[in-house]
């Protein structure tokens, strides 16, 4: 049931323009393992033609998947012939994308992450136990430690969680605000 | 050893852990935001070119209604174009303005006289931020002042790098001042050190086109060589009337706006089509075809086409004049239209300038009109698209000009010896895309231009060695920035709002489609016959099943309950007598509606006879094919007509039948 949703997201994907060398801001980093590139746009809603790289990590995460970007590598490495070919851009076509991505939901592989347990993850990182972590604390686990944050991630959170009188990050409520704005609108949320 | 070290060590491990999972919960969170963020674009994009086949089915309306509609006596004889001696008299004489339209003492905006200097430009921009306007006196002064400069410009602006530093390009702008301000904050105005070129679009849909012409004006005649300002496809009256630009004129000035806009489409006629820069850099607004001519183009009169997609006075013009059919506009692009007309005219006759005189009976004295071969040139210029793939084939999503592929452009760079190719006419996200492997760059200023936080604008530096550099830029209404969470929001919910009315102006074929794949009459059906029944009567080739959770409802078994997609809106009745049918069709044609009366009401009363109402809503629809019972829609005139003295004021008619969104409502109430 879930896979008529695949196609649908490839063509929302596929709808925006490239991604031209030396654009500085970008969203939160997805899994591209090669330099970023540029070359010819998609052309419109209609993309037809394949998916690039670095959208992957996004199609994958909007099927309610929670890789990580190790994760995500792999599934990447199973997906792009190591062609080195400097001009054109990497695209991935569907019909190459599809039964991988068949056999990661069919797999349950990147399962959902329950509210309770992210919960539990963020009083690991709440040492005192007080209901809050700092901005100091949040940024150096988060920049530092597992997969680390990209500064420009890591603003970005800040900017939504971020208390900013007091400069903390009041996890219970954080998480009450994302988690329900997701169930509203994500057709896959466990 | 290892028991002192295995407590700190499991502890770093749990956080390690706990790291790792945020870290992969907040992305996945940020990816499905994204997508939000992007299938909102899509919509945004989806309606506006699904807008554009409306606009190009409206204008092959105006040909049925021209072989049709042989009796349009009460339709006012006055010519609408702008090459209508007696139009073009009146404005060539500056003076006259100074006569006729008094500027009061009390008048404290910028006062302007010729010839312009940096001074009035600056006190125009000062004036315009502080939402100031510039009396009708001088607007008209300045329209004229410039056409009579632009006629005195070729159609292709040469100009060379080597006595300046860089040179700038803009993209669109429609009608976003912000935009164009902030561009000369951080860039600089214009001046003979600091040469811009502007690449058409200068208004529609933003609210303050107007001024950013009149800005632009004023520093083309400060410096007409230093600032070059090329034609879009929205430089046209019926785009005009579409897109905003009329109303916004009309609205701002309302004693003068029709000597305005009369003045505007002569003045648009006149802009230049392209600028090449060293004779390698090809800057213009749409694109080229496979049969583009750049010598042609150089010699054409440009100043000919004044309305794209249709010939306005070929409308007015009783068909019974000799000289055979009128030259409608399109060349090969679209179908059904040229064919029709070719049918009817003799191939390469002309189009006979009927303003001159409306009794004059036979075309031979009559200068001569645009060809066929003209048109086509011009309108691949002005809009075609270029795409990744080879050849060159009719643009159907706008009905005018080609998509052009890395094949075409090779051919014409090394026809004319080219290196890079600018052009707009495309919305992009980031402000400017390079396509054909850096041959083409598409370089657009409208930052926002679907809502607040949609895109960046952008701007071109072109070095002496012709090498571009982007500058990108948002303007912003608001202090702080807005976390993201905010601002797909905000793009969202408008998105969202645009596709809601979409659906519920489609409410009655939704319904039968939704019905065919419901056997058993239960109200709901399963999801992929949901999205299937959507794009088969929206064809807005959207995510549908991703879409879902925000335009209907799901039953407990996983079925799409169909009715609820138009829980949240209602259409506005004020008038007990229309037929549900009827008012529907009302909202989903009101554009087109108020075009055409607005073409027909040529005198500007606002005002339309029940006769001639009655006679335009049936061809409409006749020619739309819609079945509307007669008696259903005349009841409803008469309803309107409340001093029944036969006429109604038709801008009131159509306000009447607009959508409300509940939510809205409620939180209004």
């Amino acid at each position: 049931m879930r896979f008529g949703y695949v196609l649908h997201l490839f063509s929302t994907a596929g709808s925006d323009a490239l991604h031209p060398a030396g654009v500085c801001r970008r969203g939160p980093a997805r899994a591209r393992p090669g330099p970023r590139r540029y070359g010819d746009s998609a052309g419109g809603c209609h993309g037809g033609e394949g998916e690039r790289r670095g959208d992957i990590g996004c199609i994958v995460r909007s099927l309610g998947c929670f890789p990580s970007e190790a994760e995500l590598r792999e599934l990447l490495a199973k997906l792009v012939e190591e062609v080195e070919d400097e001009e054109a851009t990497r695209f991935i076509h569907m019909e190459k994308f599809l039964p991988v991505m068949t056999k990661v939901l069919l797999d349950r592989s990147y399962w959902p992450i329950r509210e309770d347990v992210l919960l539990h993850a963020f009083e690991a990182l709440d040492e005192n136990k007080c209901g809050y972590i700092t901005k100091e604390d949040l940024v150096k686990y988060l920049t530092e430690e597992g997969e680390p944050f990209t500064e420009e991630e890591m603003e970005e959170m800040l900017s939504i969680a971020l208390d900013p009188e007091t400069d903390t990050l009041h996890y219970r409520d954080y998480l009450s605000k994302l988690v329900v704005d997701e169930t509203k609108i994500f057709p896959f949320h466990v | 050893m290892g028991c002192n070290r295995s407590v700190p060590d499991r502890r770093s491990e749990r956080v390690i852990k706990a790291a790792i999972l945020i870290q992969k919960w907040y992305r996945a969170t940020m990816a499905r935001i994204e997508m939000r963020r992007r299938y909102s674009l899509s919509i945004f994009r989806s309606i506006e070119y699904a807008d554009e086949q409306d606009q190009l089915q409206l204008s092959k309306f105006f040909s049925f209604m021209l072989d049709h509609y042989t009796n349009l006596d009460s339709v006012s004889p006055i010519s609408t174009s702008p090459t209508d001696p007696q139009v073009v008299g009146e404005c060539l004489r500056i003076t006259e303005f100074e006569e006729k339209i008094d500027v009061p003492d009390s008048y404290y905006g910028p006062r302007l006289s010729f010839p312009l200097t940096v001074g009035d430009a600056n006190a125009l921009i000062h004036a315009f931020r502080n939402k100031q306007r510039l009396h009708p006196h001088y607007v008209l002064q300045l329209l004229c002042e410039t056409r009579r400069v632009l006629k005195l410009m070729p159609n292709i602006t040469h100009l060379s790098t080597s006595y300046s530093k860089d040179i700038t390009i803009c993209g669109d702008l429609h009608g976003n001042l912000d935009d164009l301000l902030l561009i000369f904050y951080k860039n600089g105005v214009p001046s003979e050190q600091n040469r811009y070129v502007f690449n058409g679009d200068y208004v529609d849909r933003g609210k303050n086109s107007l001024e950013i012409l009149i800005i632009l004006f004023a520093f083309f005649l400060i410096y007409p060589n230093n600032i070059s300002l090329n034609r879009g496809n929205h430089e046209d009256y019926l785009m005009n009337l579409r897109y905003g630009f009329t109303k916004e004129v009309s609205n701002k000035y309302k004693e003068h706006s029709t000597q305005i806009l009369y003045l505007l489409q002569d003045v648009f006629s006149w802009l230049p089509l392209a600028t090449i820069i060293d004779n390698k850099v090809l800057i213009l607004h749409g694109g080229i075809s496979d049969t583009t001519n750049l010598d042609f183009l150089k010699a054409l009169e440009r100043n000919k086409f004044v309305v794209f997609f249709l010939k306005l006075k070929s409308l007015l013009q009783p068909p019974k004049s000799v000289g055979g059919r009128h030259n409608q506009k399109e060349g090969i692009s679209t179908t059904g239209l040229s064919k029709h007309t070719a049918s009817k005219h003799d191939a390469g006759k002309t189009q006979h300038d009927s303003s001159l005189s409306s009794t004059e009976p036979s075309g031979s004295n009559l200068p001569a009109g645009p060809t066929q071969e003209e048109w086509k040139q011009i309108l691949d210029v002005l809009w075609s698209d270029p795409r990744s793939q080879n050849g060159c084939k009719p643009n159907k999503s706008r009905g005018a000009g080609c998509y052009f592929g890395p094949d075409v452009t090779a051919k014409i760079f090394q026809r004319y010896n080219l290196k890079i190719l600018i052009r707009s006419h495309e919305f992009k996200r980031e402000g400017y895309d390079i396509s054909h492997g850096g041959k083409v760059i598409t370089i657009f200023s409208a930052s926002n231009y679907y809502e607040e936080g949609s895109n960046r604008g952008a701007y071109i530096k072109l070095d002496p060695e012709l090498i571009p550099r982007f500058v990108q830029f948002q303007s912003s209404n608001h202090t702080r920035r807005l976390n993201i969470l905010e601002r797909v929001g905000t793009i969202e919910s408008s998105a969202l709002k645009s596709l809601q009315e979409l659906i519920y102006a489609h409410r009655s074929e939704l319904i039968s489609a939704f019905a065919q794949y419901d056997l058993n009459g239960t109200g709901c059906i399963s999801v992929p016959d949901w999205a299937a029944a959507m794009e088969s009567v929206l064809q807005l080739e959207l995510p549908w099943r991703m879409l879902r959770p925000r335009l209907a409802q799901m039953n407990p078994d996983g079925q799409v309950d169909f009715m609820s997609c138009f829980y949240d809106l209602k259409m506005d009745q004020p008038i007990k007598e229309a037929q549900p049918a009827l008012v529907e069709t009302l909202c989903r044609y009101r554009k087109d509606l108020e075009i055409i009366f607005n073409i027909i009401n040529k005198d500007n009363s606002g005002l339309i006879s029940l006769e001639e109402f009655s006679q335009t809503w049936r061809l409409f629809t006749s020619h739309l094919g819609i079945d509307v019972q007669d008696d259903s829609f005349d009841k409803l005139v008469l309803s309107i007509d409340h001093n029944k003295d036969g006429h109604i004021d038709f801008n009131e008619f159509l306000e009447a039948f607009h959508f409300v969104h509940r939510v809205e409502e409620k939180a209004n109430s």
